[in-house]
């Protein structure tokens, strides 16, 4: 590496921009099959909706947005020199993840003790649009969780090359990257929450 | 560094936690208007107050207010395809016999 490396900030933020497009595209698929069956089964989708608990999704939401902020923080704190700060951020944006899986093995263990998950006896026996509703619950919120993984990844990622120096005050456009996707994984979580754990009526 | 200039927009903390002081209220709100039985409103109340949110979270987390015209112009583009794409779907399955 040469200490006159080409760098095109614009470009490589545009490039991720451009792939959070494609996945809002494929998340935005999941939300349409959401919506086509919402309308077919109005009333199955409420009786199985409320079988959500809101403070999974309520706690999870929270834990989302808080470490959205922890995310926006750290870039500010990165370019202002506070390189530990926004350490500290990152390590809490990851804390956070951890968090949120936890909320959700614990969520879908409550779930597939009562017998709901996909392809089970239980399910097969409710009414068809119940049955659509967790199909597409646990499609949706496990791709999403999948995100969250992948995210938490790449902010540890992240926050090794700063610790390294690779990225710096000067040079961030990493993180700036990754911040991008993991708030992308937020912005996916402010409309699964209502649309699936607040359809009560 | 030169041209680190151009994108030399530092977002202040107390931007960033007010943001965050929105969406929480707005979740909270979200979680009140679903307690009252509103029919189909519902839903769209619960659509309409996420989308605010995440024009909160694009627009200041995500920095895109303060992104060239380009940036702006290319997602509009994408939510408009996603429009689409959810308009044609609905013509279909809203009209089959």
């Amino acid at each position: 590496m040469s200490g006159h490396e080409h760098q095109d900030y614009t470009g490589a933020k545009f490039g991720m921009w451009l792939f959070l497009f494609t996945e809002v595209l494929l998340f935005g698929g999941l939300f349409i099959l959401y919506a086509v069956y919402l309308a077919r089964y109005p009333k199955e989708f409420v009786t199985a909706g409320s079988q959500l608990n809101v403070w999974f999704g309520g706690g999870n939401t929270l834990v989302l947005l808080t470490s959205s902020l922890f995310v926006a923080v750290s870039i500010t704190a990165l370019r202002r020199g506070a390189t530990g700060l926004c350490l500290r951020l990152l390590g809490g944006t990851v804390a956070c993840a951890a968090l949120f899986m936890l909320n959700k093995f614990f969520e879908w263990s409550a779930k597939i003790g009562h017998g709901i998950y996909p392809g089970s006896a239980h399910l097969r026996e409710l009414p068809p649009g119940e049955t659509v509703f967790f199909n597409i619950y646990y499609l949706t919120t496990g791709l999403h969780g999948l995100h969250v993984v992948i995210g938490a990844i790449v902010l540890i990622w992240t926050m090794a090359l700063i610790k390294t120096g690779r990225v710096h005050a000067n040079d961030w456009v990493i993180l700036e990257n990754a911040g991008l996707y993991w708030h992308l994984v937020d912005l996916i979580w402010i409309f699964i929450f209502p649309l699936y754990y607040l359809i009560l009526h | 560094m030169s041209e680190n200039q151009e994108h030399a927009h530092i977002v202040p903390y107390r931007t960033f936690f007010l943001v965050w002081v929105a969406l929480l209220a707005l979740t909270a709100i979200t979680v009140a208007v679903a307690q009252v039985n509103l029919g189909p409103l519902n839903v769209w109340a619960a659509l309409g107050i996420a989308t605010v949110k995440s024009t909160l979270v694009v627009a200041y987390f995500m920095h895109m207010k303060y992104e060239a015209r380009l940036f702006k112009l290319a997602l509009l583009a994408a939510l408009a395809i996603l429009a689409i794409f959810i308009g044609m779907t609905f013509l279909d399955v809203l009209y089959r016999s």
